[in-house]
């Protein structure tokens, strides 16, 4: 870390570990804040799991058990959410191990990233950083099982194969079980990793097959599976908090009397006062804990609670919105720029300009953030349905004052996750009231208007474009100027600029083929909790760029595909650091370079597959949008028919997608599905707006997310193969989603002429007759 | 007060006005039984009662004193919820899965009323709950192959 960077720390008053965490934790090794390039490593910079706090952990004496009865234990460190990890990883430890899948039991790691490696679940990253660890556990077991059955035989190891959970010496035909050999091959050393044999690819049982389900189906059908929310204990508490409706705000003064004297409660009382920066601390409010949730929630409307605002009590989402255009119709802090763009402007004949908005929005996970926690003889243990183990460890042991040693997070099942519960406010909350309540279990339950009035909002986005067009059609010059409050103001709360994380993400690494080409900045501050939102920064990137390009193909009357082929230009790789990105998703740039290839294959599939081309009655259309992000490739179709009042029906969706090699290609299937939905969802319904400093929607009623009756019954994945499995993997998690607001967007535009440049839709789609 | 849960009689203390998700799963310890919005807008609470889907996050318990109460943990002995799981985990409609004990108990619901739903019927009986992991399509196809499943068994 360099010195700017110590400076930069001081004087937001972070600990440099704290910092580095927070930084980390943003995915990006480099930020740039306040106009300044910090934490720019003086060493060689480290790529991958090897740039996260503990990195990766390979050895499979953390990772696996066998049992005398031949069980092999599973441990899976990253956090079920599910995007499937609780599967994924099993399933390739299993296939190098040469184990039967039957007899493999999965177990959930507590946080201990010392022992395990890195366990932050976000950036679409656990099976990108962790396959080959995970395979190398699997392959050191195998050796060593094989090396145990030799012994056994008193026969060379090269005439020893493991075969489906046994040990078989070919010659003879003998065989030993794993159970059998479990003892003996545990007490052998762990071959070092230089000398291990993995599986080629054609020797994968599991891995890359998909025919496996998922490890919790069973417990969650029948309703055992145990979430944050479910923890139970005889003697234990249930708590809800009255948080300050304004970030930044404080209890003035409360009077808990009629809530004390409610049935069931057991204890009023008032949460430790804000502190300057967000963070992931508790919100200042007054909690109740009662003999049951519902109880709490009864009393809760009893409390009389008088607040202290603050500075952001008078934020006005509609206001702000006015004031980021404003900014983006100026000149901003230049992030990239090649050629000359005002002059390939003013020469232009002609040109296009477009200004795209994108609202607050909620993560909304349906288990909303929840936590369990109790305190025995000053061992805290925590139950806490987290995407940051380790950093819920080090938070919930800072704010009680005790050592993280002491605390232990027990990681459930998440209900949903999204990027929201990265942020354990929630577990911090429930180790305070357990502390106030001499240990006693104590679990803490948001109401769903607990979670849509305080959540780490996906940032509120202004997008201003403006293209010099040839007489050809084809784009001379490109202005794009992005305006949205960072993620960082949590950490930082002065920072006024899109930091390298957010920027990378489908703003500077865009990699058309533009000659003259201009991208800024402008300052915006935030208001709100900003947080990671599944996709991130490049929901509003996405959304602006491939909307434009619809717009511009529309400009020169040609079809949109062949213009954004074009755009894209003919297959190259591209150096990131070359377009300015200089974060690549904390992954090589020599290893992962935009393959514009790959996008143009994914474009000209997706197409394909959807009928491109087709003819539609007026009302109904297709529309089409690619986006290159967590290092995956992905393009959709999305076909609407549209009535006469603007009611918008989504009959079918194609995605195309190429993420590398797939480990379990029906996971990969199932999260696309659900990120077209997640997208149709925002992109059509979600909003959070703000008055007087406080969010204005209470709960599903006002804050829709997709429903049956209104999800497309026809989603139809296209899964790329990759060329073989020296491809570095790209995420699945995330890249899904950018696509689609745009290429619904961009549906209503060829059924109806409507261009939506402002989500959501909502009843703008309404037919211009 | 005496409830009638899953086929046991159970006995617990509450206040009449408590609702029954709440007694479930704070005073009961039955978790499966999930919390989504406190407002019946998202099903994430179903239950049936006496047979018919009702969202236990709004139902005082008081009202269902005498009646039969069926949660996610008791669905599995009647023909519907069985087959349901069955599909369920066969094509893995769960995505964090916590959303579908409510949409299973929905969709029990209405295989009792109509063995052979139509998609009409689906979207009607499905809409008051909420996936925000998007498995919709999924639940749609897990439907109809458990009903052709129970179709086939009877």
């Amino acid at each position: 870390m360099s010195a700017v960077a110590d400076d930069f720390a001081a004087s937001h008053g972070l600990s440099r570990r704290e910092f580095l965490r927070q930084l980390q934790a943003l995915g990006g090794l480099l930020l740039v804040a306040d106009g300044v390039h910090i934490a720019k490593a003086a060493d060689a910079p480290k790529y991958g799991a090897d740039g996260m706090p503990h990195g990766t952990v390979d050895n499979p004496l953390v990772f696996l058990t066998v049992g005398d009865d031949g069980w092999v234990t599973i441990v899976v460190h990253r956090s079920e959410m599910g995007q499937g990890v609780r599967t994924g990883m099993p399933l390739i430890v299993a296939d190098e191990l040469e184990a039967d899948w039957s007899r493999v039991r999965v177990q959930q790691a507590p946080a201990d990233e010392e022992k395990y490696g890195n366990q932050d679940t976000d950036g679409s990253r656990s099976t990108r950083h962790f396959l080959d660890p995970m395979r190398r556990c699997g392959a050191a077991a195998r050796m060593m099982l094989e090396q145990a059955a030799a012994l056994s035989w008193n026969v060379p190891p090269a005439e020893v194969r493991a075969v489906n959970h046994e040990v078989l010496h070919q010659k003879t035909g003998r065989k030993l079980s794993y159970g059998t050999l479990a003892k003996r091959a545990a007490k052998l050393p762990v071959p070092a990793a230089s000398t291990l044999r993995l599986k080629t690819s054609d020797e994968f049982r599991y891995v890359g097959k998909g025919g496996v389900p998922i490890v919790d189906g069973h417990d969650i059908v029948t309703g055992k599976a145990q979430y944050g929310i479910d923890p139970w204990f005889k003697d234990m508490s249930f708590a809800v908090i009255a948080r300050s409706p304004v970030l930044g705000g404080s209890v003035k003064q409360f009077d808990g009397n009629a809530a004390t004297a409610a049935p069931g409660v057991q204890k009023v009382l008032q949460m430790p006062a804000p502190v300057p920066k967000a963070t992931f601390h508790p919100l200042a409010g007054v909690a109740i804990i009662a003999n049951s949730t519902g109880a709490a929630i009864a009393a809760r409307k009893l409390l009389k609670i008088e607040w202290d605002d603050g500075a952001n009590g008078s934020y006005d989402s509609a206001d702000y919105r006015a004031s980021m255009q404003e900014s983006a119709h100026k000149p901003g802090k230049v992030v990239r720029e090649s050629g000359n763009v005002d002059s390939a402007l003013q020469s232009a004949p002609k040109t296009l300009e477009a200004e795209y908005y994108i609202p607050h929005i909620a993560h909304a996970t349906m288990e909303p953030p929840c936590a369990v926690a109790r305190i025995i003889a000053g061992q805290v243990e925590v139950w806490a349905p987290t995407q940051a183990p380790q950093v819920t460890r080090e938070d919930v042991a800072k704010h009680l004052g005790v050592a993280a040693q002491n605390v232990t997070v027990h990681v459930t099942l998440l209900g949903g996750g999204f990027g929201r519960k990265s942020k354990p406010d929630f577990a911090i909350e429930a180790a305070l009231l357990s502390q106030a309540m001499d240990g006693r279990p104590v679990k803490v339950t948001w109401t769903r208007e607990d979670d849509l009035h305080h959540d780490f909002l996906h940032t509120v986005s202004v997008e201003y474009m403006k293209a010099g067009v040839g007489a050809d059609g084809k784009v001379s010059a490109w202005l794009h100027r992005s305006v949205a409050p960072s993620l960082a103001t949590i950490f930082a709360p002065n920072t006024n600029h899109e930091v390298g994380a957010e920027l990378g993400m489908g703003f500077i690494n865009m990699p058309y083929d533009i000659p003259n080409l201009r991208l800024e900045n402008p300052e915006a501050s935030a208001h709100c909790r900003i947080g990671w939102f599944r996709s991130v920064s490049n929901i509003p990137h996405a959304f602006a760029v491939q909307s434009f390009v619809s717009e511009l193909a529309a400009s020169a009357n040609k079809d949109h595909r062949d213009y954004l082929l074009e755009l894209i230009g003919p297959a190259r790789k591209i150096d990131p650091n070359s377009l300015q990105d200089h974060w690549n998703h904390g992954e090589s740039p020599q290893r992962y370079p935009v393959d514009t290839g790959r996008l143009r294959q994914v474009v000209e599939t997706v197409t394909q597959e959807a009928g491109w081309g087709k003819k539609f009655a007026r009302g109904r259309g297709l529309g089409l949008a690619a986006h290159y992000s967590f290092l995956s490739y992905a393009a959709a179709v999305v076909e609407v028919d549209i009535d006469e009042q603007g009611l918008i029906v989504v009959p079918r969706v194609d995605v195309a997608f190429d993420c590398g090699p797939q480990v379990n290609p029906e996971r990969i299937r199932s999260q696309l599905e659900g990120a077209v939905i997640m997208g149709l969802s925002l992109a059509l319904y979600g909003e959070i707006t703000f008055k007087k400093g406080r969010s204005q929607q209470d709960n599903f009623h006002q804050y829709r997310v997709m429903r049956m009756n209104e999800a497309p019954a026809d989603i139809r994945v296209h899964l790329i193969p990759a060329t073989d499995w020296t491809v570095p993997l790209g995420g699945v998690g995330e890249p899904g989603v950018p696509p689609i607001a745009p290429a619904l967007c961009n549906a209503v535009f060829a059924a109806t002429g409507k261009r939506i440049r402002s989500l959501p839709i909502k009843d703008q789609a309404k037919r211009a007759t | 007060m005496e409830l009638q849960i899953n086929d046991q009689t159970i006995t617990v203390v509450a206040e009449p006005d408590l609702p029954l998700l709440w007694v479930l799963r704070d005073l009961l310890g039955m978790t499966g039984t999930k919390f989504g919005c406190g407002m019946a807008l998202c099903g994430a609470c179903t239950v049936l009662v006496d047979g018919v889907a009702l969202r236990s996050c709004v139902l005082p318990v008081a009202q269902t004193a005498g009646k039969k109460i069926t949660t996610i943990e008791g669905v599995g002995t009647t023909a519907a919820g069985a087959a349901l799981q069955g599909v369920w985990q066969q094509i893995n409609v769960p995505q964090c899965g916590y959303c579908q004990a409510g949409q299973i108990m929905s969709a029990a619901a209405l295989l009792q009323v109509k063995p052979d739903p139509t998609d009409a019927d689906i979207d009607a009986a499905m809409s008051g709950n909420i996936c925000r992991c998007g498995t919709y399509p999924r639940i749609r196809s897990a439907i109809k192959q458990a009903a052709h499943q129970a179709g086939q068994t009877k």
